[in-house]
């Protein structure tokens, strides 16, 4: 406990614990999607998996303050790695899951001394130019990534070595919810200690928090570092249970999304983004098939709109909403 | 050797194309402090206005000089209706609101244009090959090369030479002082967005024949349009020339010569010059 303790993760005597209004809700609402759509597996998971990237990203932009043009990057890192993985016949779900955390995780080391650095417009270029070289990386190596067509000849072995991937992606689906609890969890966990407030101090003013003596470039960098690993593993569990990973899930398109996806639900507010995430899946589900052309103007729109009318996203909705509650 | 020298016109001719559409960008960045990621759309309108002029019968020179009014006026319409109250905003609501914009006029010029490429008729003064010292040289790069050396030698002029050149260098530099001595910063602030508005569209007109239209048009060409600025520096018009043409250039050489290399050297070069000179080139401030 006291090695916790000094790590800055442990959890005060004030705090509770994330069992608020809002995400007993969405775990609920995320259960009972299972039992009520059995016929849409196959989306719900892709929703967790949003869901997972936009928390992971939340962690960088709403908590930390580092906007990026290319988290997409440990998305696709993550199913690549995992997918490679299984091809070489190391088909076990879990290790994939580890493989495709730590990649993204090294390079987001690689990476953060870089990142970190500068100001909001550098750091805008520097992830686009990054992303941009990543995507083109992964084009050329066409023996490992299978380039343009993807890779989708992999398999992926029973979960636990007891329950197999169905059609009906039944398995997918309870792995991806129960992979988003732990994740969430940990997340909660992690933006509430000591760790968590100097980032938003920093994301606050990065100007005064090395005069209260923290290391500003060192959190940044484990922000970035767990940011990048988070994603990696939504991109892991994208690959394995869509057995599937290709160019689109690094590209700008999945990177300026998600920047939406977390302004939309609400920056630093981890039910909120949770919450926007899911309605963002379904809409953009429901829409797209209508018609990609008016989704993507309505989307423009209402990200115009939103910067004007919907400050602080779902989750500043919710905020009010409790507050209002208890006076 | 002649056939490095014309790709080496290539590279120039599309380095041009770049600093039309990207010296409104690095001024609004630098002047405005304001990161316009819907800037490559002022090009696809103007592009696509082009299309439409032309084919209803006006001469390919003749709309160049209408488009970057129209671009300039809806540019000018588009700051004072939305982009003027985010200036004190974070770069977060900026790149939000611009990205909304980007995604909302390529989607509507998905709807009304159709999603294929478009095509423009261009005079036959223009096209075919003319022989310059001895050299085989397509005429519309000329065209090309010769609009944006024009272009830049009157920017040059009016930011250095004139009175609104210096109320606009005033107020980059410290933009209150500028506002005590009484300079109308805001109305400054339209115009010049305007401009750089209207330069993109010109932009975009200029290339649809060398690099196509569709509605992708505005994000395709967005990164490198923001290369140019981080390279070149923010508000500096000689710098976004200079970033321009070495990128316009590096990128058709090695198109030719190595291929396999791909956009690995211009994104290579992106990352190389911010971790040196985070502030670009010739930035003035960052």
């Amino acid at each position: 406990m006291t090695l916790l303790k000094d790590s800055g993760l442990a959890v005060g005597p004030g705090m509770r614990l994330p069992i608020s209004g809002a995400t007993t809700l969405l775990f609920a609402a995320l259960i009972a999607s299972g039992f009520l759509f059995p016929n849409h597996f196959a989306l719900a998971t892709q929703i967790l998996v949003l869901m997972i990237f936009a928390l992971s990203y939340d962690l960088l932009q709403g908590h930390a303050g580092i906007v990026s043009l290319g988290h997409a990057v440990f998305l696709g890192l993550g199913a690549y790695s995992s997918a490679i993985l299984a091809r070489a016949g190391l088909t076990d779900p879990l290790l994939g899951l580890a493989v495709g955390a730590a990649v993204p995780a090294l390079i987001a080391l690689v990476l953060s001394p870089i990142v970190v650095r500068g100001n909001d417009f550098t750091r805008l270029l520097v992830t686009l130019g990054v992303a941009s070289l990543v995507y083109e990386a992964a084009n050329r190596l066409r023996d490992l990534t299978g380039g343009a067509d993807g890779l989708s000849d992999f398999e992926v072995a029973p979960l636990l070595g007891l329950f197999a991937f169905d059609f009906e992606g039944r398995t997918g689906f309870i792995y991806a919810l129960a992979t988003f609890f732990l994740v969430y969890l940990a997340l909660w966990r992690v933006t509430n200690s000591p760790f968590g407030m100097a980032l938003r101090g920093i994301r606050e003013n990065a100007r005064r928090m090395p005069a209260i003596g923290s290391p500003v470039a060192r959190h940044l960098a484990v922000a970035y570092l767990l940011s990048g690993a988070v994603a990696g593993i939504a991109g892991a569990l994208l690959a394995q249970t869509s057995r599937f990973a290709s160019l689109d899930m690094l590209g700008f398109e999945r990177s300026a999304e998600i920047v939406m996806v977390v302004t939309l639900g609400g920056n630093g507010h981890l039910a909120g983004v949770g919450i926007g995430a899911a309605a963002f899946g379904v809409v953009k589900d429901a829409l797209s098939t209508v018609s990609p052309r008016y989704w993507q103007l309505g989307l423009g729109i209402v990200l115009m709109a939103s910067v004007f009318l919907a400050r602080g996203g779902i989750g500043g909705i919710i905020e009010r909403l409790s507050r209002r509650r208890q006076p | 050797m002649s056939n490095v020298i014309a790709i080496i016109m290539d590279g120039v001719a599309y380095g041009m194309l770049l600093f039309l559409s990207a010296v409104g960008l690095s001024v609004t960045l630098g002047l405005m402090r304001f990161i316009n990621l819907a800037h490559g759309a002022f090009a696809m309108g103007g592009g696509y206005l082009a299309v439409v002029l032309v084919d209803a019968g006006l001469p390919f020179l003749l709309s160049l000089p209408i488009v970057f009014l129209a671009i300039g006026a809806a540019g000018i319409a588009i700051e004072r209706a939305g982009i003027r109250h985010l200036y004190r905003r974070t770069a977060l609501e900026q790149v939000l609101f611009s990205i909304g914009l980007a995604l909302a006029l390529g989607a509507l010029a998905n709807l009304v244009f159709g999603p294929q490429q478009q095509a423009i008729q261009i005079p036959s003064l223009l096209s075919g090959r003319v022989t310059v010292l001895g050299l085989e040289i397509a005429r519309y790069r000329l065209f090309l090369i010769g609009m944006g050396a024009a272009t830049a030698i009157t920017l040059v002029c009016l930011f250095e030479y004139t009175l609104f050149g210096a109320r606009i260098r005033a107020a980059v530099d410290n933009r209150r002082a500028a506002e005590g001595i009484g300079i109308q910063v805001e109305r400054l602030f339209a115009v010049t967005f305007g401009l750089g508005a209207g330069l993109a569209g010109l932009g975009g007109a200029l290339s649809v024949e060398m690099l196509g239209l569709d509605p992708a048009f505005a994000l395709k060409y967005l990164t490198i349009l923001l290369m140019v600025v981080a390279i070149g520096g923010a508000g500096s018009i000689a710098g976004s020339l200079q970033a321009a043409l070495v990128l316009g250039t590096v990128d058709a050489l090695f198109k030719y010569f190595l291929p396999e290399a791909g956009g690995f050297v211009i994104f290579g070069l992106l990352v190389a010059v911010l971790l040196v000179r985070p502030s670009g080139l010739r930035g003035r401030a960052a």
